[in-house]
Parts: structure tokens; sequence; C-alpha cells
């Protein structure tokens, strides 16, 4: 909320210095988000009237004007503005007036007349950002008074951070009370009181108007008070007294009409959101009711609505007026041909405003204050103040006032019951009670002193005060968070639990780091189409109001945003990549979505940075495979998991691997399909993988096997058979006939070419052997071998390579 | 006797004058071989008188001693030339790098996510997380922000339905923790939360820290006590901390908590806009709804909570500008890490 120091200051005068002031604010709960002056800096700008205008001889659009700006003489200035006229009160910036962003005004020649300043528009004097036309003063104002000084610029906005439950803050009497409590400083009470508004109200001059418009509450529980009156005879086409546009200005508003900036000024003062009918517009009677599904309205701001039946209007009999609180109707509202008006002052429930704020999309000043909460009690005191302004500014006769009140259905008076004791439980540190009581005093809250406590009465606009621990709060505010002593507490000793069979995250992430892995961390959201492209077999679940299309639906799989990231550093030529990424992948399944934690990588590019030492060499599918074997033996022993050859949308046909822990599948990984790579724009190859993280937590905790000192044997062989048998069934097929004393098998070479003929293969094994208990001797181990190398040629058509 | 000494003579000039292994081995067998010049001698000894015999033995002997340790001496030299020969032919160049897999890097998020943990399990703090797509209770009305609570405007949500949403915050699984297990409590949460939000400071999925601690006597000056302590051995040095009261709808009272600027150490500069203070957490006493929602006696305990963005505390460790340079994983930047 941005407001005007000065206005504030009108209210409250506390000895602190500004800065000072923002200081404690920020420190009581208000953070002072900016300071900013009222307007750029000018000088040399003096109150004038225009007593002359001529056509200029030599231009159609110039006039030469004469100017009075006090003094004896009166200063000849060339203007282009088209409304200049005589009588006209102006800003007459003469020479050696600095403006902002304006070179120094000078004495000059304009097509042969000789201008002696300038007539200054809202934009050059910096006080508008867009208005062009003369800046226009009201006709009370005395000529040659310095400009600055008769707009009281020296002034700074001050914008504050509120926090939501601080509604009855959204306004200078609200900041004005709770500058008066943190500073033990009076309010100006001539402000405060309503007396000062309704004698004024009661002075003015008409014969008092009998007029009334009646007014039914039918939604008591939405709007349980609502205060009206009619204004006749009033002059919309009156200028808006400077003051009040510039405090207007000053709270970040503009100036539209007199009517409007009234009710906008009141509550910005009181904090009071009120609505102007132009009451010639309306029929018999004000109804605030519950609208009828498919009724419409056309907003102020130009928006046809339909209405839903859960919307509280107002309405008269013909057609609704305007969405209660939000915003009014386009065909009501107060325009400059207005002569009568209705206004309204109301006390609307926060949800219902809330809601009907969200459902239409809609944000006011109005809609924004009661839905923070306004005072239930301010209606008549807002209403009256705004008429009294009314009726200065643009004259006419007001009625009394029609006010409706459903007693039960209003905010009812609430008393907090607090113990001493609680302060010190919540807080940890001792208040006194007369330091207590004095901080309540200061807050304005009234209360009875019980034994061990306080009986504690809040007032009407203290509607975020309603639970005990809220008033402790308040006392640990205004007595000072700073002074809370910084503890270490005492807690009773808790074991947590560390399952050592348990293979942390951490570890993962640390052996792909050495393995040469750099860490990637993508967005959960996700393209659609690279979602379809890089995971087809899920349909992935949509967001309803994504923050772009790129980012709509949430990842099945961690490819799409590894292949992101490898597309993001190929096209800044970093041609080596190695990421890995783990997180959720969200799965839709028919009774909600799957939520899997997830370890997927993707390695392309060489193998191993260029050095002096290796030749350059694409990475390849062993590459990962390796890499991957690495991570499983953190969880699994070797013969626990394996590799299986497999189909998947997206991989290479023959080059895809599932992997299996028993028969359940962790992962998997593979090349790229080249489909992908060309629909991708990619050039070279990728190898990705994918592990299911929960399946990978739990290992086993080691149990020792006594080692053999008896001496290994080791053997080798190399055998020939078809190309298309897999390693993994060599394998099979011999552990199918190992002893125990087969400790380790060894494929140490796959070759094919020359000397081995077309469709075949030669795969040599290694074997170490060696019993438990004793020494093998050479025709057992000689024996076995032979009995391997007959079942390699019965099962799998092997034959001994010679 | 000359004869002998004679010997020796001949021998060391030939010993010394040996090119190399081969020659001093058959200078070996010249002389102490079965058939050498020595043995040759030892033979003669018969033909001597019986008093002279002893002596020359001894003097045989002394030679064959003498002529033994020449050609051990000269043996050594000879190794030593070739260990040294060998040597100068292996010299390589050790300021060539070796060979080697690349060191690969974790992301600085993940950095912080560990040293946090570390410090909070120290301290006896359980590390949770739990599901990011969320229900409405769990992420919102359990937390005290009802429908239409003007709070919720403070928390921009991505939805999937009315009732299904991404958390926006890592309090879900404070909720749940608290829901499932009694007190005493002592737990963080740290993952990924999402708002709907994209500018220079913020992105829609960032990470988050929340921390817990429910038992009977927990107070507001625990909570400035635990804060202290974490945030200056986060930043490893006595960093100034500010308590400014605040509002959150789950924690009363509640505050919003400021560090001195570590870029200007409080005098104030660009980063902290001259404020000398850096926002960078909120906290407070868990509110009475709260536990009523999720089942704790709030006349017995007392609780506080807060919560903070890892990802900020992770730029102003590591001097890292831009938020969104954390996510678009240039591996330039990730290699530092």
């Amino acid at each position: 909320m941005k407001f005007s120091a000065a206005w504030l200051r009108e209210w409250v005068n506390p000895q602190q210095t500004q800065d000072e002031l923002c200081q404690l604010l920020t420190m009581s709960g208000f953070e002072v988000e900016a300071v900013s002056s009222v307007a750029a800096e000018f000088s040399g700008v003096v109150t004038a009237e225009v007593v002359q205008v001529d056509k200029h001889p030599a231009a159609e659009r110039l006039h030469v004007c004469l100017v009075d700006v006090g003094g004896a003489e009166q200063l000849t200035i060339v203007c282009g503005a088209p409304q200049v006229r005589i009588g006209m009160k102006v800003a007459a910036a003469r020479v050696g007036a600095q403006l902002p962003n304006h070179p120094k005004i000078v004495a000059n020649d304009i097509r042969g007349i000789r201008s002696h300043g300038m007539l200054c528009s809202a934009k050059e004097l910096g006080l508008s950002e867009d208005n062009d036309g003369l800046y226009e003063l009201p006709d009370t104002v005395s000529v040659g008074e310095d400009l600055w000084r008769y707009l009281s610029l020296s002034d700074s906005i001050i914008d504050l951070s509120l926090t939501p439950n601080r509604g009855d803050c959204l306004s200078i009497q609200g900041i004005a009370r709770e500058v008066a409590a943190l500073t033990q400083t009076p309010l100006n009470s001539s402000l405060v009181s309503s007396k000062t508004y309704s004698q004024a109200v009661e002075h003015s001059k008409s014969e008092r108007l009998a007029t009334t418009f009646p007014v039914t509450i039918h939604a008591a529980a939405e709007c349980p008070h609502y205060v009206g009156r009619v204004i006749c005879n009033v002059r919309v086409d009156v200028a808006t007294p400077i003051w009040l546009q510039e405090r207007l200005r000053r709270s970040g508003m503009r100036s539209i009409n007199p009517v409007v900036d009234v009710t906008n000024y009141v509550m910005l003062e009181l904090g009071q959101p009120m609505h102007a009918f132009d009451w010639d517009k309306l029929s018999t009677r004000i109804d605030v009711r519950l609208a009828r599904a498919g009724e419409t309205i056309t907003l102020l701001d130009g928006r046809e609505v339909i209405l839903d039946a859960a919307t509280l209007l107002i309405a008269d009999p013909v057609r609704p007026l305007a969405v209660a609180g939000v915003m009014g109707g386009v065909d009501s509202g107060v325009s400059l041909l207005t002569k009568n008006i209705f206004l309204e002052s109301a006390f609307f429930h926060p949800a219902c405003i809330a809601r009907q704020r969200q459902r239409y999309a809609i944000t006011s000043e109005s809609a924004y204050r009661f839905e923070r909460g306004v005072d239930p009690e301010l209606q008549v005191r807002a209403i009256t103040r705004a008429t009294q302004l009314l009726l200065e500014i643009c004259g006419g006769e007001a009625g009394p006032l029609t006010e409706v009140t459903v007693p039960d259905s209003m905010p009812q008076p609430v008393a907090i019951t607090l113990a001493a004791t609680q302060v010190q439980r919540i807080l940890g540190m001792h208040i006194p009670e007369q330091a207590v009581a004095a901080i309540l005093h200061r807050l304005n809250l009234e209360y009875e002193k019980l034994k061990h406590g306080w009986r504690v009465q809040i007032p009407s606009y203290r509607f975020d005060l309603r639970i005990a621990e809220d008033l402790v709060e308040e006392i640990a505010r205004l007595y000072g968070y700073d002074k809370i002593p910084v503890q270490l507490g005492q807690a009773k000793l808790q074991i947590l639990p560390q399952p050592e069979n348990q293979v942390k995250l951490t570890t993962f992430k640390n052996t792909l780091r050495d393995l040469g892995y750099h860490e990637v961390v993508t967005y959960s959201f996700v393209d659609k189409q690279w979602q379809d492209l890089l995971d087809p077999m899920h349909p992935p679940k949509e967001l309803l109001n994504p923050i772009t299309t790129d980012m709509g639906v949430m990842r099945t799989s961690l490819w799409p945003g590894l292949i992101g990231v490898l597309l993001h550093n190929k096209s800044r030529q970093q041609e080596r990549v190695r990421i890995f990424e783990s997180g959720l992948c969200f799965i839709p399944q028919p009774q909600g979505v799957l939520q899997q934690s997830r370890l997927g990588g993707l390695v392309s590019g060489s193998a191993y940075p260029q050095q002096w030492g290796q030749a350059v060499r694409e990475v390849d599918f062993f590459d990962l495979k390796g890499d991957l074997q690495t991570l499983l033996q953190l969880t699994f022993a070797e013969h626990e998991y394996n590799f299986q050859a497999t189909q998947h949308p997206v991989l290479h046909p023959g080059q895809a691997a599932a992997i299996y822990h028993g028969d359940e599948q962790v992962g998997v990984m593979g090349a790229l399909h080249p489909f992908v790579l060309q629909e991708l724009n990619i050039f070279s190859n990728i190898f990705i993988f994918d592990l299911n993280l929960t399946c990978l937590e739990q290992g086993a905790i080691p149990f020792y096997r006594e080692v053999s000192k008896y001496p290994e044997i080791h053997r080798d062989i190399a055998i020939v058979l078809e190309q298309s048998i897999p390693a993994r069934v060599i394998q099979a097929t011999i552990k199918e006939i190992a002893h125990e004393w087969l400790k380790d098998m060894t494929i140490f070479d796959v070759y094919q070419g020359q000397g081995i003929a077309a469709g075949f293969k030669s795969v040599a094994l290694s074997f170490v052997l060696q019993h438990p208990t004793r020494t093998l001797v050479e025709e057992e181990v000689a024996r076995w071998m032979d009995n391997v190398v007959q079942v390699l040629r019965n099962q799998l058509g092997a034959e001994l390579r010679s | 006797m000359n004869e002998w000494d004679g010997l020796l003579q001949e021998a060391k000039t030939a010993i010394q004058a040996a090119s190399n292994l081969k020659a001093l081995d058959d200078y070996r067998t010249y002389y102490l071989g079965k058939k050498g010049k020595i043995t040759e001698s030892l033979k003669k000894i018969g033909q001597l008188s019986p008093e002279e015999r002893p002596l020359a033995g001894q003097k045989i002997n002394l030679v064959k001693e003498q002529i033994d340790k020449l050609i051990k001496d000269r043996t050594l030299e000879f190794q030593q030339e070739c260990i040294n020969q060998k040597l100068a032919s292996e010299c390589i160049d050790v300021t060539l790098p070796g060979r080697h897999q690349t060191l690969g890097s974790l992301h600085p998020v993940t950095k912080t996510r560990e040293r946090i943990a570390a410090i909070f399990t120290q301290m006896g703090f359980a590390v949770l997380d739990g599901p990011e797509i969320e229900d409405d209770y769990h992420n919102f009305a359990a937390l005290n922000i009802p429908p239409l609570h003007p709070a919720r405007a403070m928390q921009d949500t991505f939805y999937f339905s009315d009732n299904t949403l991404l958390r926006t915050h890592m309090s879900p699984v404070q909720i749940r923790v608290m829901q499932e297990t009694p007190p005493p409590l002592r737990i963080i949460a740290m993952g990924r939360v999402y708002r709907r939000d994209f500018d220079i400071t913020h992105t829609p999925m960032f990470h988050q820290l929340e921390c817990l601690m429910v038992d009977e006597d927990v107070t507001f000056s625990d909570l400035k006590g635990i804060l202290t302590v974490f945030l200056q051995e986060f930043f490893s040095t006595d960093i100034a901390l500010r308590f400014r009261p605040s509002y959150f709808p789950f924690t009363e009272p509640s505050a919003e908590v400021d560090i001195g600027c570590l870029n200007c150490g409080g005098q104030g500069c660009r980063i902290c806009k001259n404020s000398g203070w850096l926002e960078i957490l909120g906290c407070g006493m868990v509110h009475p709804h709260v536990f009523q929602h999720v089942g704790i006696d709030s006349q017995r305990y007392t609780g506080f909570a807060f919560g903070l963005g890892i990802d900020r505390l992770t730029l102003l460790r590591y001097g890292i500008a831009d938020l969104r340079t954390m996510f678009e994983n240039d591996l330039r930047f990730l290699q530092q890490f």
C-alpha cells in the first residue's frame, strides 16, 4: 500500500524522523518496501493567470499569451496548447526554471515572437505520465506562488508491504492507529471523530432533502449491513480539488471525476470502499441479493459477465447494478451527465467477495479491501465523510441515511482471555504484567484484569485477533522481537534409524559423480510433444494452468529433461555430455498418480576426455553399461542382477537392455532410436538410462565366507559359436554344470572377422577354479574343462577354436 | 713370494680394465675357477717344504679374497651403471596429465541440501520428503488456509483439478508426519515445490527446506536459537540475524528473518538494496488450528516451524547472481561445483 507521508502525519505526528519511522514500521511487521519522493524536482515554476490570448501571427497552432505571474510586469509566453484561454490559472515556468528531464528554460524567439517562459503540462512537471494538456489550477489560486510549495511536493510516498491479515491497515486511518501504538503518540482526534463530518453535512446549505431510497437485504450472510443515501443536484463537471487529486496520485490512483474521486479518497482515508450510482438510472429500490444463474451484467471495465447463483449483487427490480463489493455496472455508474447520485457504504463478508473476485477474475481496490476485511462498524462514518466532501466539492443536497442491519449476521464482538503464563510458554521469556498491560493499552485493546491474566475486548477493526496466541504476537511485536532471547532448548535424545542395508540416494549420486557424470536439475513439467516423443507409452498428467505450454505436462520419465539439457549444451559447443538427474516421475494410473522416484542419465560424445595417452573414441553401449554395473553393485551382488535384450519404443532395437533384479525390472538402458535422433536433429549417438530408485534402496548386509587357502587354478578357452547366442546364455550354460569350485568366469575377448566364418563369433573365457578344502588335481580340472567344452558343443553348437 | 703379488697385481689391472659383466665373469673363472690361477697355485703348495706351506697357504688365500672382492666391487659398479642407464631411459615428463575419466559434479542445490541435512541430523532432526502432487487438504486446509483465504494469493498454485495441485511448500510433509507420529517431533523436509511465478528471482519450480519441532516447552526463543546456529554454521560465519513480525496462516506468532548482507557485511549494497539485510526465511510458532487439524493437543505441546528457499541459500553461498541459471544446467556452470 502506497501513501503520502505528509497525509499520515496529519493523522499522527510522532517525533521520529521519516527514516526512524520506516525502520520502526519494518520492525513491527509493516515492511517498508520503498520510499520515493512524490515528484521529480523542479524549480522556478509559479502559479499564474492567462490575461490575454492572441493568435500567433506566423503559426496557425500557436498562441501568444500575456501571463500574470504576480509582481509588476506580465510575461509574453508562446503556447501551443489548444485549451489555453483568458482567465485560466496555469503553471508558468519562468526563465531560468528547471523542469524534470527538460533543459533550463530560456527566453527565445518562437517564429519571431520572444517567449519569456513556458506554460506547463502535468507531464512536463513530472506529475503525470501521459497528460499532455496544460496543467490547470483552480480559479481560487493566487498568482505568483511557487508551485512546488503550493502543491506541497516536499513529501514522500511510502510503500508498505501489508500482510493479508492486516486489512485494517489498508487506509491512512489504519496505519495511523498502528503508528500511534508504536510511537505512543496520540491520533489527531478531530480526524478520528465522525462528529466533524456530520456537523459539516448538517450545516451544509440546503433545506435538508427528504428523499430516501429503499434498500432490502435478501442475503444477510453475505451482506448484513448496508447504508445508502441520495444526494441530489451534484455537479460532476467541476474539477476535483488539486489537494485531493494529489493525494490520490500519491496513493497510486488516478483522478476520474469528483464523485468517484471522493469515494476513492474516503476508501484511502478510512478504509471503507464505497460506490456511487447514478440515481436517475435506478428504478424503485435497491435489493442486495444473490444472482439468478444466467443473469448478466456489463461491468465498468466493459466486460460482460454471466453470473452464477452464488454471486452477491446490488440490484434494482429491473436488473443487476453491481457485483457487490467488486465492481459496478457500466449502465448505472456516475458519468459527466449525472445529476443525482445514490451513495453506497456496506459491509460484505470477506469470503463472499473473495469468491466473486476469483470467479470473475476481476481485480479492484474495493475487492482487495473487502477480501481482507473492512471494519463492520465503519459504514456510517465513511458515508458521512464522503457526503461532506461531495457537498463541498460538487454541491447538492443530501437526503437522510438509509441504514439496514441484520444484527444476527453481523460479526459479533470478540473477547479473548489471555493467561499470564501463556506469554512465557510461547515466547520463552518473561514479560512483566505491567508491560503486557501497557502494550494492550497502546493497542487500544480494552481489558479487564483477571487473577492470572486478562480478559481483552477486541475492537471491531481488529478482526485478525481471535485467539490468545494472536495477542501473544501483538505483545511480542510491540515489546520487540529482538528482545526475545536466543537459546538452544533441551530435547530428549532420540535415535534416528540408519539401516545398514539401505543404500542412500547420495551414494548413487556420488558414484555417478566419480564416474564423470554431472548432476542436473530440470523442471518436473515438460513440453507435451517431447514427453509423447520420449515416452509414448504413458499419457502424462496435464496441468490446468501451466505457466507456458512447453511446461504443460508432468514428466513420466526423466528423459525429456535430460535430452533438453543435452541440446542446450550441444548448441553451446559442449559435445561431450555425461549427465544424470534424480527425482519423481508422475505416472497416471486409474487410482491416481504414481509418483515414482527415479534416477536417469545419458552419455554422448567421446568416451574419455581428449588426452595424450589415449585415442579418441566415441562412447558406446558398453561404456554406459559398465557404469551402470558399478552403480548396481552398490546394492546387489553381481549374480543378483542381469541385463536382457529388450524392445523399447524410443531405443535402438538392437541396442536396448532391460535391467532385472531377479524377476523385477529395475531399469532400462540403450541407444536412442535413430528416428528419435532425427526428430531431435541430433547427429551423434546417445546412450541413456533410467532406474527405479525404490528398487535399488535395499541392499544386503555382507556375510563373510572363509577364503580358501588352497591354490587357485586358471584356465582359458576360446570357443566358436553362432553370433546370435548371447553371452549371458553361454555363462548360464556353464554355471549349470559348475562345481562349487568355479570361483570366477570372465569373458575376456569376443572376436568376429578373419578366420571366423560369417555368422559366427569367437568368445574367449577365463576361469578361476579353487577348492575350499583341498588342492585340486590336474586330472579333475582337465575332466571338468572337457565337460564344459562338451556341454557347450551339445547345447550351443560351440566348437573349441583351433 | 713375488709370484703371488704379481698375480694380484695382474688381476687388479685386468679386472679394472674389464668392459662388461661377461668379461668380469671370465676373469672370475680365470683366477678363481676350478682350473683357475689360484687353484693352480694352491696345487703347487705341495711342492713346497712343510715349513713353507702354511705361510704360502695364507698368502694365497689372502690373494684369493682380494681378487674376489675386486670382482665383486667391479660387478657392483657394473650393476649400478646398468641401473643408472635403465633409470635414464625410463625417465618421463611427470608434468604430463594423467590418464583419466573426468570427475563429474553434484548440482549446487544438492550440495546445499547435503550440508543442511548434515547440520540438522547432528542435532537429531530426521530428514523427510513426500509426494509432490498433493491435495488441497495437506497443502492448504490443514495449514489453516481455508478456500478463499487471501493468503492463497501469496502462493500462486499449479492445479490439476479443484482438489489436486503441485505442493507450493514443504508443509504437507509436516502435516503428514504430525498425523502419523506423536510428539516429540524433530524433522526437516526438503524437496521440490512449485509456484506459478517466473522472473529473475522466481522459477516455477524451486527447492524448499522446512523444519518442525514439536515438544512440551518448545518456545520462540528455541526457534531463534536453532535458526541462529543453523545459519551461522551454514554460512560459516557469525552472521547477524534480524527477526521481524510477519504473518503466515499456519504460525502464530510469525516472523520473517533477515540476515546481515553477505556481500557488504551490512553496509548497504546493490544486492541488499542498500538495507544491509537480506530477507531469507519465514518462521513462527505452530498455529493451534494446525495442531487441531492433525490431532495434537495444543494445551500440552508447542512447536516451531520455519521454511526457506534452498536455492536462495545456494545463490548466496556460491555467489550465483541469477536463479534461472541453476536450472539451465549448462555444463560450464555445473563443472564449477
